[in-house]
């Protein structure tokens, strides 16, 4: 099977590459300009071609909460986001703390031919933060990483040991870092806004502490501790003196706390209820800064579906999250690429390169002999967000009707078409 | 006419749906005036009180209904009596468990009573922000009886109302300090208080210990803190005493009841320190010799008796208002 993409304009993490055709080969990236027969085409008149974005970081809810989402709505959602590879949590009901559930998981993926899924299984039996799963049957399974997210590791013991079991397997361990006992019953962040609105807040000590004994951890163990949705300054002043220091940690932020703030929540809309909470700017502004110069290593959506009638709830009982699967790309190119605060090719790395060099996977590119995951997007046509026309199965959103630039048009997984807007 | 409904006129009813609907949700979009209006139209309402048949028919014909998500006897109590004072068509929707305990989201349950064709809904929840939240998938019109820790706007209305009425000759709320006292972190009477109390041109400082009193409400404009009683207190012209909402609160905020009462307690030795004129206000239920001294409530500075008694023409004001067309 080979196949032409005519008229590129080809952009991966090495940089810009010109216009040209690129020719896909057996489901890897044969070269460019090379001409020859091929089997199909397809004229993208410009528009970007660039390889299909990794996310470390989505809840596609199965087993056990179908009504939310699904493999297929949530793989579905992630090439119509331009995503070809995402790390699905392990919160899901069965927990997915057995090798079984992860190698089903990645067989029925396998079947759908969509974004390939490589899971993450639970740190503890039940996320209950009492007893480690088996790292190696699970690796062997093919989960990739080792995360509890949703749920911080209390035990200061558990994750000392878990990071030196996962460091000497290799594991990669992703930390949702909330101090719980700081956390409370905080449904955003506790400011001025918080007091005004009378709504219990969550501090940014919460965080703060626990990154600091991640990280601690990983410079005692060796283990490459990779920190979940970083929300705040102070949390990313941590990260970067443990950076200094030769820790082996990463960090991740999500698109809602690059773009939002606690101010949103004066709407009362739980839509803007997440976990850790919307910051103030002060914050977002840090985390802008530390993507642009590379202190923050990717962007994980944190794409956590939830159904309309739970959204439709008060803002203590309303659950933590918002699906950003579809969104993310466009999001961050009108706002951090369009306001000046990255550039095109910056916001591509945290995006391929950042991603794979957290799980030390082999960079993304359009070299000859590569998968041929590719997403291709139009960066001039101005849409509105249409929940309705979603793939994911939650069809909400904080950017309900606002015009974003950049939305993928096709993407490709192992040189198939597997998305078309 | 209903015999003795002569002595008052009461404006007969225009459309409700003319002209933009408002709610009271917190006094965010409301202006002094309209505040004022509402305190004289309270006195009106008094007056209806006191007649042998205390009832108008200026409501007549409107359904007002009481949703009260969170237990409450006073406040719903008090909107009952204002209603049907006025002749209006009252429906009860209690709710001891939340709306997801019996599985059916917020917006689900009003879309339920909505069918019913309520004019006004009367809301009280234990969450902030739900009057907010039914306000915007509602056609009628949002009345907060109190949502979380956010706002009580009637609490705050009967309080200054009270407050105005306790002095002959008063000249507004200029000038005027309240002070209130205890749990502030958790209290929605505190922050509709500093909310209406200076907006109406008074000064208020909230008192309490550091673990009750977060430092980011000094960002609330004409509010000041002082977790220091007898600095706080000093020239108040109103000091109001909150009820220690121990249910509410985590492990850790108090050391002891104890040593809240020593350090927060207002007494007759700590009100020699206001304003010669102070009042003493005390939203209810009274916690006696907690957060304020027995004998202190029982004397004649204090007007708590009297802030519950207004609370029914503030309330019958604030439907009035609302539903005939005030705007």
């Amino acid at each position: 099977m080979r196949t032409a993409i005519r008229n590129a304009r080809l952009v991966d993490g090495l940089g810009e590459h010109g216009k040209g055709d690129l020719y896909l080969k057996d489901g890897r990236i044969e070269g460019v300009d090379l001409g020859g027969e091929v089997d199909e085409e397809y004229d993208v008149a410009g528009h970007l071609v660039t390889p299909a974005f990794i996310d470390l970081h989505a809840h596609l809810r199965e087993p056990g909460q179908e009504v939310k989402e699904d493999l297929e709505s949530g793989l579905g959602a992630a090439v119509a986001g331009g995503f070809g590879t995402v790390v699905s949590m392990a919160n899901t009901s069965p927990v997915i703390d057995e090798p079984g559930l992860v190698s089903q998981l990645v067989e029925k993926a396998q079947g759908l031919g969509l974004a390939r899924l490589r899971p993450a299984a639970a740190l503890s039996h039940g996320l209950a933060g009492q007893r480690l799963t088996d790292f190696a049957a699970l690796r062997q399974a093919g989960a990739v990483m080792i995360t509890d997210d949703g749920i911080p590791v209390n035990d200061g013991h558990l994750m000392r040991r878990a990071c030196e079991y996962a460091a000497e397997l290799g594991l990669v361990i992703q930390t949702h870092s909330e101090e719980p006992s700081l956390r409370g019953d905080g449904v955003m962040n506790e400011g001025p806004v918080s007091q005004r609105l009378g709504l219990p807040g969550n501090p940014v000590a919460a965080e703060a502490v626990m990154v600091y004994r991640d990280c601690e951890l990983a410079l005692l163990t060796g283990c490459r501790v990779h920190i979940a949705h970083v929300s705040s300054r102070r949390a990313l002043q941590v990260i970067e003196s443990f950076k200094a220091a030769g820790a082996p940690v990463t960090a991740e932020v999500t698109p809602h706390h690059l773009t939002l703030t606690d101010d949103c929540l004066t709407s009362f809309d739980p839509v803007y209820k997440v976990a850790p909470p919307l910051r103030t700017g002060d914050d977002v502004a840090a985390l802008r800064e530390g993507l642009a110069g590379g202190l923050v290593d990717t962007v994980g959506t944190d794409h956590a579906p939830h159904t309309r009638a739970e959204k439709e709830r008060d803002m203590l009982e309303a659950p933590f999250g918002i699906a950003n699967l579809e969104v993310a790309f466009p999001l961050l190119y009108t706002r951090l690429v369009g306001e000046g605060v990255l550039s095109l090719p910056t916001l591509l790395e945290r995006l391929q390169g950042g991603p794979a060099r957290v799980m030390g996977w082999e960079p993304p590119t359009l070299e000859p002999g590569k998968p041929a995951d590719l997403t291709v997007i139009d960066l001039r046509s101005e849409l509105p967000v249409e929940p309705g026309t979603f793939r994911t199965k939650a069809k909400f959103t904080p950017w309900d009707g606002q015009l974003l630039t950049g939305w993928p048009v096709h993407t490709f997984i192992g040189g198939r078409k597997v998305f078309e807007r | 006419m209903i015999p003795g409904s002569t002595a008052v006129a009461i404006p007969q009813r225009e459309p409700v749906s003319k002209g933009p609907r408002k709610n009271l949700l917190d006094f965010a979009d409301w202006s002094s005036e309209e505040v004022i209006r509402l305190f004289e139209t309270a006195d009106v309402m008094a007056q209806v009180l006191t007649r042998t048949i205390k009832k108008v028919p200026a409501l007549q014909g409107f359904s007002v209904g009481l949703l009260f998500f969170e237990n409450s006897t006073r406040t719903r109590l008090s909107f009952e009596r204002a209603a049907r004072a006025q002749s209006a068509d009252v429906m009860n929707f209690a709710s001891g468990g939340s709306s997801m305990s019996k599985g059916e989201s917020l917006k689900d349950t009003l879309r339920t009573l909505d069918a019913m064709q309520a004019d006004l809904y009367v809301v009280r929840h234990h969450a902030s922000g739900v009057p907010h939240q039914l306000s915007r998938w509602t056609d009628a019109v949002v009345v907060n009886a109190g949502d979380g820790r956010r706002a009580h706007p009637t609490q705050a209305l009967l309080d200054a109302y009270t407050f105005r009425n306790s002095f002959p000759g008063f000249d507004g709320f200029a000038g005027k300090k309240l002070t209130i006292v205890g749990d502030i972190a958790h209290s929605r009477v505190a922050r509709s208080n500093a909310e209406l109390w200076t907006m109406l041109g008074g000064e208020v400082v909230l008192c309490g210990p550091a673990t009750l009193l977060p430092p980011e409400l000094a960002e609330l404009p004409g509010v000041k803190l002082n977790a220091r009683l007898d600095e706080a207190i000093e020239g108040a012209h109103a000091i109001m005493a909150l009820r220690l909402q121990l249910e509410r609160m985590r492990p850790g905020l108090l050391p002891s009841a104890a040593e809240y009462a020593a350090r927060y307690q207002i007494t007759e030795r700590i009100v020699a320190g206001a304003h010669p004129d102070a009042v003493v206000m005390h939203p209810g239920p009274m916690n006696r010799d907690l957060e304020i001294e027995g004998r202190l409530a029982d004397s004649p500075r204090a007007l708590v008796e009297k802030q519950v008694a207004n609370g029914v023409p503030v309330r019958m004001a604030v439907l009035y208002s609302l539903l005939v067309g005030k705007r």
